[in-house]
Order: structure tokens, then sequence, then C-alpha cells
């Protein structure tokens, strides 16, 4: 259902009209995209992706053969690394996406992709959990997490995550 | 540009056959398994790519995609696809066969876990024309797949059937960028290399990978929000181990003694002393007090008793200070009279919170004033009372002198005419009572005059040195939560002043010095000293308690405001007076508990205070549990009575209580109350291990006083325990043969006894509710001290042939309609906050593209319902259910295409017609927001929610009907799904009834 759920939103932001027909399959409830012309399709990101070159976005893929491998990687991260992960692996995933959005905008460099509406969904439930303090830890995930919120036709199914702007906790002490 | 790459690692053998494919130019170089190229993450990652601009990629497959792309070729839909297969399906069974097959030598076939992968992808290449994945020509995606599967594949013993597979898998290997890669990093040597072992012993196990192949979809429907909770990786020793703890049964474990009063201290034991903080008399406790101090310490004493360790819990009320004696002014009664009238109350509210004190007395006593100007003299002969004048405000009329809340004035600083004594409300600033100008007091209304007065204060900075010293040494060694040592620290680190320890009052203990005599002690310093008066009131040997560090461990409960008061202050007094007093091991702060995002407020009648909480109807077991599941350890959490049913009725009534009954019903009703004979297989082996994780877990949890983390533990094991039963099956095996009923047998009696171990574990928790299991389980009574003892023990505690008593449901479910009149009746005169999203439809978006196009968005919510349903028929297909089922659920599905077609704005059939006679909505209750919106018309954005809502409960009732619930809980779900439907024909601005009447007939 969340894939459903985020595929339908995908569709929302992307503007397209004609909705597209979707199950599910196996115990993991992969979604399948059921197409008029052509096979179907299996796989949140292959049908995301498939959705976004429908919509004529290429840029939300990548502009250059750089940035399309970095928005590969981040998807297949959202896929095997975030989703159903274990309550142990968080802190290594928001330390990780910490240390990497240091010095970038959004995740496949200063340009919106695909990547980062998929982790938006994919986190927020780790993001919703998190204390002031921790957010606060992880500043550059909880700045661009918040851009991505923010981020025009975005957020759709998901509710709003607060984010303070002054820092509460002065730094040095955590 | 540079591609790092280690030897042995499958990985590196996809990037270097694309590598060598595509022909790009790069350099490669090769490193061990644990050097960091990446320099964002924290775990070594290899292979990695760094790419021109200084980036680095991490992931393999995205590799290989950049590699190709600069080869100009762009990657197509279905090479997407079977990278993404790869990625989230094959490579996690891979990685699990590799480790059994290679690490633990196991396996002569093909693993289990990678069968399912390799015949869907057998069954792909089989129905293709192309002698590649996905073309003519090979692609990206055949090489990463052949490259993952190199190592099991290239083993003939380990490859049966799946020819197809063979052939593509021979194919694509004959490339010669392929035969190079391999023989780079894997020496040509598949599975037997040695760099392949290196690599896979480096690898950490990760928790999914393990656990989730196998365990998704089997979760029961009571599986919690956050789901995941597949925790432990369990090695053969431990299974080993758990089953011969399980073999030991009660009999070679020691007993808990019964508790004799007066507990004092003995020699050889655990002498754990627990106190929580003194509620103050004249005020009724609300929720957030009792769970900060009399209930946490009240959960912790209870499990120090079922440990065996030798512990006394000692509270009482705090009844002297101004505020008692303004409250009697106000009842117009003595301040004895309100402190007697109060300190009932508590009592009697704590009581029926079942907390479980060894002695609750109180500060107004012989034995307070006796010992606490015991130590004023001490302190004061050692030189550590300083004497200073202090000017304050008197009130000749009321005769006495005036705190600072009840004076009031104009501000010194902005003139504002009703300033406090304290605090001016309209500019902020903090002021100085006597600085008020034209004060008048509260009480009487008349002016203050000011007057000098002695007092006395507590030396601080001479102490100092000597508080720190044992500061280092009691947080060094015991269980500080984090905020009571910040707070600690911030007010060390500030410097400390001396503090002014008399009052100009008669509420309190008398100075016994004469040049005082008309004073009384500050509360702060009177009221630490009730802990030791009241156990002097319970037995004359208190002092083999109060002054006996050497024996005795000390435990303070409380919130988080009192804490320096027990760290600083107290302490000093005791390490002032030198008479070898017992100080604080364990200081246990918690936060606040907010209500519901508000706070608690007796004046605006806000929250649930003590007394009112039997009156909800509620059971005490029941609050003390949602209570403690919230417990604000670690930052502040919120009373909400919508959470406290959801609450109630997931964990308790569908997890715990569910599992709980049903192991006892299988042994009355399929084993006539006898627990049947146990035949342990590696399935039962491996829950007894996973129990007794969760056990060891609880008791190192509760060991450090982290009580809500503990819970979890618990509800954690009922949780394995349903999952157990449901993969099992007991109720259908018992219908078998011998063999079945064995099986059947051995999962019921496992199951009670896992029930039994739960009972014990939830003592300090739920009290009435454990014994009431213990009860209808027959439980010998040595289970309650010794199955937590040690580090747990999960033993066969009703062993075969046990006699169980009568089972019955243990919970009942909170009605929505119950908790709304509740929140009504305990809201205050708070505007009630609704907790609907504030998406206004012009501001939202999605909500434009539905005025625009009502069509499409209503056809994207059919497409979702239409998909959901045609999996809905495909299961119960698949379950061979009955015909007539399925033939209602077809019509359904053929129902819901029409629309779609018709919002399409294909072929208008008649559908329509159908319901629409009168599209007159059947009267619906004012007060649902729902069906309000739904009356005012066809609300798009609530729709949509709606269908999600319905899709999500249909699915829930499947699970549910799947996992042969009990019929009721099918049917309160059911109505639920009826009523959501009706819903959503209301938002769509349909009549309802069609949808009413197909669900009623049957």
């Amino acid at each position: 259902m969340m894939a459903l759920r985020e595929l339908s939103s995908l569709e929302k932001s992307l503007g397209l009209k004609n909705p597209n027909k979707y199950s599910t399959q196996g115990d993991k409830k992969v979604p399948v995209l059921h197409s008029n012309n052509g096979p179907a399709l299996v796989g949140l990101v292959t049908i995301a992706t498939h959705l976004v070159q429908e919509a004529k976005r290429p840029e939300l893929l990548g502009g250059s053969a750089e940035h399309k491998a970095l928005v590969q990687q981040w998807l297949e991260y959202r896929l095997t690394k975030v989703d159903g992960c274990h309550k142990d692996d968080i802190k290594t995933i928001l330390k990780d996406l910490n240390s990497y959005l240091e010095d970038k905008v959004y995740l496949a460099g200063n340009q919106f992709t695909l990547a980062d509406t998929l982790m938006y969904y994919g986190i927020h439930h780790i993001i919703v959990d998190l204390v002031i303090q921790e957010k606060e830890k992880h500043m550059n995930v909880t700045r661009w997490f918040d851009y991505v919120q923010h981020y025009t036709g975005v957020r759709h199914h998901v509710p709003p995550v607060v984010v303070l702007r002054n820092r509460v906790y002065t730094s040095g002490h955590h | 540009m540079k591609l790092f790459v280690s030897d042995g690692n499958p990985h590196c053998v996809k990037v270097l056959a694309v590598l060598e494919f595509t022909g790009v130019k790069c350099d490669v170089k090769h490193v061990n398994h644990e050097e960091r190229v990446v320099p964002y993450l924290s775990r070594p990652a290899l292979p990695a790519l760094l790419l021109p601009s200084g980036t680095h990629l991490f992931s393999p497959n995205s590799i290989c995609q950049y590699l190709i792309e600069l080869n100009g070729q762009e990657s197509s839909d279905i090479v997407n696809q079977w990278l993404e297969w790869e990625a989230t399906e094959l490579q996690p069974a891979v990685m699990q066969a590799l480790h059994m097959v290679v690490l633990q030598g196991k396996g002569a076939d093909t693993p289990r876990v990678l069968r399912g992968p390799l015949s869907y992808l057998d069954q792909s290449l089989s129905q293709r024309t192309t002698p590649f994945l996905t073309a003519e020509m090979v692609s990206v995606a055949d090489v990463v797949l052949w490259a993952a599967l190199y190592p099991i594949l290239s083993d003939s013993s380990l490859v049966s059937g799946n020819q197809t597979l063979q052939l593509w898998f021979e194919r694509v290997g004959m490339l010669a960028a392929c035969v190079s890669a391999v023989q780079t990093v894997l020496q040509g040597k598949g599975l037997k290399a040695e760099s392949l072992k290196t690599y896979l012993q480096r690898q950490p196990t990760t928790h999914h990978g393990q656990g989730q192949v196998q365990g998704r979809g089997t979760q029961p429907c009571n599986s919690p929000e956050g789901g995941g909770d597949d925790d432990c990786v369990l090695s053969e020793e431990e299974i080993q181990s758990a089953v011969v703890t399980w073999g030991k049964g009660l009999t070679d474990l020691p007993m808990v003694p019964e508790r004799q009063h007066p507990i004092l201290p003995q020699e050889g034991k655990r002498n754990v002393l627990v106190t929580s903080a003194l509620p103050y008399v004249n005020n009724v406790p609300h929720l957030g007090n009792i769970i900060g101090c009399v209930l946490s310490a009240d959960v912790f004493a209870r499990y120090g008793r079922l440990r065996g360790w030798n512990v006394l819990y000692v509270c009482g009320t705090d009844e002297y200070g101004t505020a008692t004696e303004n409250k009697a002014r106000e009842e117009g009664l003595t301040a004895q009279q309100i402190c007697d009238k109060y300190h009932a109350v508590h009592a009697s509210i704590y009581q029926w919170f079942q907390v479980d004190f060894d002695f609750f007395g109180r500060t107004t006593t012989k034995k307070q004033t006796e010992i606490a100007q015991n130590i004023f003299w001490r302190l004061h002969e050692r030189g550590f009372l300083l004497e200073d004048i202090v000017e304050q405000l008197r009130c000749e009329a009321c005769q006495r002198f005036l705190a600072d809340r009840f004076v009031e004035g104009t501000c010194p600083f902005c003139s504002y005419p009703e300033a406090r004594g304290d605090q001016c409300d309209k500019c902020g600033k903090l002021i100085n009572a006597v600085e008020l100008r034209e004060p008048t007091c509260k009480v009487c209304s008349q002016t203050p005059v000011v007057q000098s007065s002695k007092h006395l204060f507590l030396d601080l900075p001479k102490l100092e040195a000597e508080l720190e010293q044992w500061l280092e040494r009691s947080t060094g060694s015991g269980d500080w939560t984090a905020n009571a040592k910040q707070i600690t620290r911030s007010w060390v680190r500030d410097g400390l002043k001396p503090r002014c320890i008399t009052r100009d009052l008669k509420w309190g203990t008398p100075v016994p010095h004469p040049d005082f005599s008309d004073k009384v002690f500050y509360v702060w310093f009177d009221a630490p000293i009730g802990y030791l008066s009241i156990t002097a009131n319970y037995t004359d040997q208190w002092e083999k308690w109060w002054k006996n560090p050497q024996q005795v461990e000390l435990y303070n409960f409380m919130a988080k405001d009192n804490v320096p008061f027990h760290s600083v202050v107290f302490p000093c007094s005791l390490l002032g007076a030198q008479d070898n007093y017992t100080l604080v091991n364990h200081l246990v702060a918690t936060e606040y508990l907010n209500y519901e995002d508000t706070k608690f407020s007796k004046s605006r009648g806000v929250g649930v205070f003590g007394d009112m909480a039997k009156d909800t109807g509620i059971p005490s077991d029941v609050w003390r549990f949602y209570l403690l599941y919230l417990r604000p350890e670690g930052q502040d959490s919120a009373f909400s009575w919508v959470d406290m049913a959801t609450k109630n009725n997931s964990e308790l009534l569908n997890n715990l209580g569910n599992f709980i009954n049903r192991a006892g019903m299988f042994v009355s009703k399929f084993f006539e109350s006898c627990v049947p004979a146990m035949a342990l297989q590696q399935e039962d082996k491996r829950l007894l291990a996973q129990v007794g994780w969760e056990l060891k877990q609880y008791i190192n949890l509760m060991d450090r006083v982290k009580i809500r983390d503990a819970l979890k533990c618990i509800l954690n094991i009922s949780r394995h325990g349903n999952q157990y039963i449901q993969v099992n099956e007991p109720w259908k095996k018992i219908k078998g043969d011998e063999t079945d009923r064995q099986r059947s047998g051995t999962v019921t009696g496992v199951s009670v006894n896992v029930a039994c171990l739960l009972s014990v574990m939830l003592q300090p928790y739920m009290p009435t509710v454990s014994h009431t299991i213990r009860q209808q389980l027959n439980a010998p009574p040595s289970v309650t001290g010794t199955l937590l003892q040690g580090t747990g023990n999960f033993v066969c505690s009703l062993p075969v042939g046990h006699h169980i008593g009568t089972v019955s449901p243990l919970f009942q479910k909170l009605e929505s309609e119950q908790i709304e009149s509740l929140k009504k009746r305990f809201g205050g005169q708070q505007p009630k906050t609704t907790a609907q999203p504030a998406t206004t439809p012009a501001s939202d978006p999605a909500a434009q593209t539905a005025v625009n196009g009502a069509d499409a968005e209503r056809a994207r919510e059919l497409t979702l319902a239409v998909a959901e349903q045609g999996e809905k028929v495909r299961t119960l297909k698949g379950q061979k259910a009955e015909k007539t089922v399925i033939g209602a659920e077809v019509t359904k599905l053929l129902e819901l295409k029409k629309q779609l077609s018709l919002a399409e704005g294909k072929d208008p059939e008649p559908v329509l017609t159908k319901g629409k006679t009168t599209a007159q909505p059947a009267t619906t209750p004012a007060s649902d927001p729902a069906a309000q919106t739904a009356v005012n018309g066809a609300d798009a954005e609530r729709a949509r929610e709606l269908t999600l809502a319905v899709a999500e409960q249909g699915e829930k009732v499947r699970t549910l009907k799947g996992q042969k619930a009990e019929k009721t809980v099918i049917g309160a779900e059911v109505t639920k799904l009826l009523e959501l439907k009706k819903q959503l024909s209301l938002a769509e601005g349909k009549d309802p009834e069609p949808v009413l009447t197909k669900g009623k007939k049957k």
C-alpha cells in the first residue's frame, strides 16, 4: 500500500492526467504497473522512473551522466537500506546521509530530482520520530528534508514535520 | 576518474566486467576490504568510483549504469527493472546463501532462499525469445545479474533444474570481459576462492537480509506501527542453551521468600532502598505526577522484589509550607486538618493505582522534627551554617511575612499595576518583592511593611569540593538518567551559593536555635529529610537503611524539576552532617507528561487527576500500562485519549491478551486443561531462544531502570508468540493424524509456557492482570521468583500434565464513543483541536487538480480500488475460497471497473441508475465531521483519503480472516469497513444505502 500511495502522489506531482493501473505482487507487496502499450513494470523505482519519462520531465532523473548515476544510487539506497531498516541501522543512515549532504542542496547536487522525492517518502517515518536534539544533530538531513517537504507538489500523503530554524541546543555539548 | 575494488568481492566482478565491456578509460586501484574510500559513509563500501566532480559512487549497479551511459547507451525500463530486482530481491538472497554455503559449510543443494529468485529468473528467460534478458544484445542487466550469481551458479553442485537459466549464464560468462573480471577478483575459482571467504567474513551480518527475507508478510495483524522488529540473529549456540535452560524446570531454582516487615538490610543481599519524590499534600496529583514518581518507583520496586533483592520502598506526603497554610485559610480548616484530609486522598489514589509502598508516611511527625533538628545541629556545630539579614515584606494585619506570590504591586520598571512579587507579567522582568511600589497583601489587601529578619544559610560553597568528589563517584557507578546528570552538572558548573534554610512561617519544623525560635525550616531543607523520618516511623531501626552506605543502594525517583534538591542541596546537608548517611546512588528523573499537547491544569480543569481515573471505568492496570508505555524517558511525552484507546486495543487486546488467551484456550479446549507433551523441533527451539533473548533484554533494561523500553520486550514476546501460533496452526493440526496432533500439543505446550513467563514479566507493570493470568494457568507460586533470576531463565514452568484453571479474556476493547466522551469530560474549556490535517482546498495543489479535473482524480481513486479488489479476488482464488464468496468479490470488482470506465469517459453503461432513486443521505449524526463534509458536496480530497482507508481496512479484514481470528474481532473490523465505505459513498455524493445493504445480506 505504501508504495502505491507514493506512486499516486508522484503521479499527482508530475501532473499526469491519465491514471495508471497498479497491483502488487509477492509478500513484500512490490508495486506492478500495468500499461496498455507494453509489458507490466515491476518495482517502485522502475515505475517511478517510467512515470517521470512519461511526464517528459527527464531533468528529474539527473541532467548529466554523473547526476543520473547519483539519482540511481540514492533510489537504490532508499530501497535497500532505508526500507524496512532495523532500528540500529537508523543511526548509520542518518549519519551517512548527513555527511553526504554537507555540501549539497539535494541528493544529486543542486538539482531537485526523483531521488529526493522517493527518499523523502521513505525516510519520513524516521524523521517524524526524531526529537529536536536529534534533528539538530543531523542538521544537513533536516535542512534537506525541510526543502523537499516544501518543494511544490511533493508532500501529498505524508504529514509535514516541524523543523525549527533556530537551534535549541548549543553545539559542542553533543 | 578512479575505480576502487577489493579482492574476493563479487560486486567488484560486476563493475570490472562492465568497465572492460564498455572500454571506458579509468584507473583501477586494488584496496583491502576495510579501506574507507567513500568519505561520507561510516562503513567501508566497495567497489567505489571517484567521479570527475570529486563525488563518490558506492552502488555497484549505479557504477555500472554510469559506465554504460558514458558509452552512449541509455538504460531502458526493462533494464532498470532487472537492476532493481537484483538489488532488492536477488542480492539479499545471494548474500544469505553465500553466508550459509561458504562460512557455515551447509548445503549440497541450492540453498532454499535462492530457489524463488532463481526460478523467477529462469521463467522470465524462458518466456523471452531473445538470448539475453532484455534484448538480442547483452545489456548491463545481463552482466550485473550474471556477476551476482557467478559464485553460486559456477558451482555445479548447487544447481538443479532451471535449464534456460543455465544456458543464459554460460552465454554471458563467455564474454571476454566477464572472464577476465572473474579472474581478477575471484582468481577464477568461484565459491572456493579464499578471497571470497575473507570478504564474507568481513561483512557485518545485517539485520535485514537475514530477518526479512522470510520474515515479511507473515507478521500477524497486530504488529506494531513501527514494524521491523525482527531483532536478533540467533546463533546455534544460543538456541542450544535456550533448550538447556528450558529443560531445567522450576525445581533447582531458588525461591523468593515472603516479605516480612520490618524489612531491614541483610548481609550478603542486594539491599535496595527506593524512594519517590514526596508529593505535596495540598494538590490532588495528576497523571504526570503519578508516572513521574510513585508509579515509576513502584514498577522498579516490584521488579526488584521479583529479582530477589531486599527492597524497601518508602514515600509519603510533604505537608509543611505556605501553600498548606493558605489552603487551610481557603477551606476554613487548620493546617493539620488540611494535611489529614489530603493525606488520605493521596493514599487512596495510590492504593487505587496499586502502588505497593512498604510504607506511605507523612512529614508532619515527631520523628521529622527530631531528625531535622539533629541534622541542623550537626551542620551548625561543624560550621556549615551562615547567618545573614534578609529584607522581607510583612503584613501586620495577617501577622506574617509574605511569600513572593502573596504580594502584588506596581512594577518598578514599567509601572504595571498588577505586578507579582517575583515577576512582572507585563514587562517580564524579575522583581525583588521589596522593590514593588505600593505593595499590597493578596490575602487582606493591606499594605505590608518592609522588615529585616535574620536567617540561616547552608554554606554550599564550603561543601562544594566534597560534593563534587561524591558526585563523580555516584554518577560514574550508578544509573543516573541523562537529564539528572545534565541538570546537576549545570548547577555545579555555575558555582554554588549559600542557600537560606529558614522561613518566617508557623507551619513547619521549628528551628531549634534560640535566636531563631519564631522560624521554621524552609521546605527544601526539610522535605528530603522526610525520607528518613518516614522510614523512622516505619521502623526504629531506620538507621540501618539511612546510615549504611556500605550495604545499601539508594534509588531516588522524581520528575526533573526536583533534581537539584536531590543531587546537590540534600547531599550537601547530609555530607555536612558527617554522620555516615546513605547518599543517592541512582537518580532517576523523568521529563514531563503533557495532556493532549497542553499542560495539566487544575484551575482550567484540563487533564486527568488521580482521583478521577477510577471514575472512567478503565481498570487501574490499563492506566498503569498506558502511563508506563509513554513514560517520559528522555523526552516529554503526551497523554492522549485516542492513543490510549489505540494502545489498549492493539497492544493489550489484540497482541498480549490475544496470545495469552489463545494459549490457554487451546490447552483447555483441545487437551482437557492438561499441558500436553512437547517434542521440540527446530522451530520451537528457535522460539525458546527468541523469547529468552527478549527476557534477557528485559532484565538488562530493567536493571538500568529503562522501564518503558523493557515493557516493549514483553510486547515483543507476545508478538513472537502470536506469530508462532499463526504459523503452526495448532487448531487445525489437532484435527489431523497422530503426528499432527503431537505437533499441535507441542505448540500449545510451548505457547502456554510463554504465557506463564509473560505473567511474571508483567507483574511490575500490571499486577492484577499478572495475578489473573497465573490464576487462570494455575501457575505454581514459585514462578514469580524464579524466572527472573540471574540473566533470566525461561524454563518450562508448566510441565506436561500440569492442570490449568479456567481461561477467560483479560482485556476489554475501548470504544471510540467512550473515549470521545472522556476526552470531552476532561478537556476543560479548551477549544477542541481536531486531528484533521489542515489542507485548505485553495492552497493544496492536489485539491486544485481535483477541481479542475474531478474525473481524472476520481479515476485515480478507482484505479487504486480496482487494483486492491483485483488483488483480493486473486488471493481468494489462490486460497480456494468458496465460490459464493469469490463470486461476491468478483461482482464488486466488475462494479468498480464499470465505475472506472465511466470516470475515464468511456461507454456509460446503466450502472448509475441502480442506486440513485432518492439521493438523500441517511440521517447522519451531526457531530460527525466526515458526514458533514460529505453532505456539503462531493469532497474529492476527503474521498481520496477514504478510498485509501477503505482499501487498508479491507486488507486488515482479509488478514484477520486469513488468520482465522475470532469472529467478534472480525465482526468489529467489518463494521468499521462498512462504515468507511458508507462515508466514502457520502463523500462522493452518492446514496450510501446500496453499499450498506450489500454488506448486510448474507
